[in-house]
């Protein structure tokens, strides 16, 4: 059972209180880009074992959308963050680096941290 | 085997819905006016269920007035903020309201939803919006117990779930 605690109301929300949204900082691709772009906007996502990145939704509570950092394998939570932004602040993208040394999703972590 | 708590459902309570920017002074201004409070901080509730706010979300909350008052401090609302961006609605028809009294009413709401409700974790002033088995439902505490309010819609699904939960002995984890 996951609990997040969302940074919008500050409360530990338990996984039943919350919906999820899926993966995390997507770019849309709309009319005008390419059938390429398109598809992977829609279709094509990380599915990684270990470190993610997702959005959740505090359903049952404030309402309110926000992203999660968590690893698939071992439901660690790393930290949660409002939507508000395109990319993992820099604290937690450090702690994790500090919890699993050279992770790496999308363009995030890896040399560039 | 005596019930944990008594749960009483309330007559008519006067509800209003305020979203906006709830740091800005229009906003302040016309919670202070129509429930005498500020503008409780996440997580809290100022004043009561009979005149009293709730902290909702970071743009909402819930201005509890006497059901008779609603008409009379929406149009004062407006007044106050007008030219922002706000909204202020009358809901008190859309709600139902309980109140969990005695002193095990924290073992009730624990039987209910996902929230830890041992005293040290959620006090007296302390509220919540989470869910009550299969509802939406925000409640808070007070020195009687809690009150809680969910939708008219699902009022009487509400009312069995906690006549149910009040039908059992304490556990004893709340002391
Ligand atoms: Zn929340």
């Amino acid at each position: 059972m996951l609990t997040l605690n969302c940074p919008y109301c500050g409360v530990d929300a338990e996984e039943t209180e919350l919906s999820p949204g899926g993966e995390a900082h997507l770019k849309r691709f709309g009319p005008g880009s390419s059938e390429e772009a398109f598809e992977g906007y829609l279709f094509v996502r990380e599915n990684p074992k270990g470190v993610h990145f997702e959005r959740w939704r505090h359903a049952y509570g404030c309402g309110k959308w926000f992203h999660a950092a968590r690893c698939t394998m071992t439901l660690e939570v790393f930290g949660t963050y409002p939507a508000q932004t395109f990319e993992p602040p820099k604290d937690i993208k450090d702690k994790i680096t500090a919890k699993r040394p050279g992770w790496a999703w999308r363009d995030f972590g890896g040399d560039g941290a | 085997m005596s019930d944990l708590a008594t749960i009483t459902r309330a007559d008519a309570r006067g509800m209003i819905t305020l979203r906006g920017d709830l740091a800005s002074a229009a906003m302040k201004k016309a919670v202070k006016a129509a429930t005498g409070q500020a503008v409780p901080k996440p997580g809290k509730i100022a004043g009561d269920g009979a005149r009293g706010v709730l902290w909702m979300s970071p743009d909402e909350l819930l201005v509890m007035v006497p059901y008779a008052d609603v008409a009379q401090t929406l149009a004062a609302m407006d007044k106050t903020l007008t030219g922002q961006h706000y909204l202020a609605a009358d809901v008190s028809d859309a709600r139902a309201v309980f109140t969990v009294a005695g002193d095990h009413a924290r073992e009730v709401l624990a039987r209910l939803c996902p929230v830890d409700l041992h005293a040290d974790s959620f006090a007296i002033g302390d509220a919540r919006r989470t869910r009550f088995a299969q509802v939406a439902a925000a409640f808070w505490a007070h020195e009687a117990g809690f009150d809680v309010v969910c939708f008219r819609s699902v009022g009487d699904y509400m009312d069995g779930l906690l006549r149910n939960a009040a039908k059992a002995s304490p556990t004893g984890a709340f002391g």
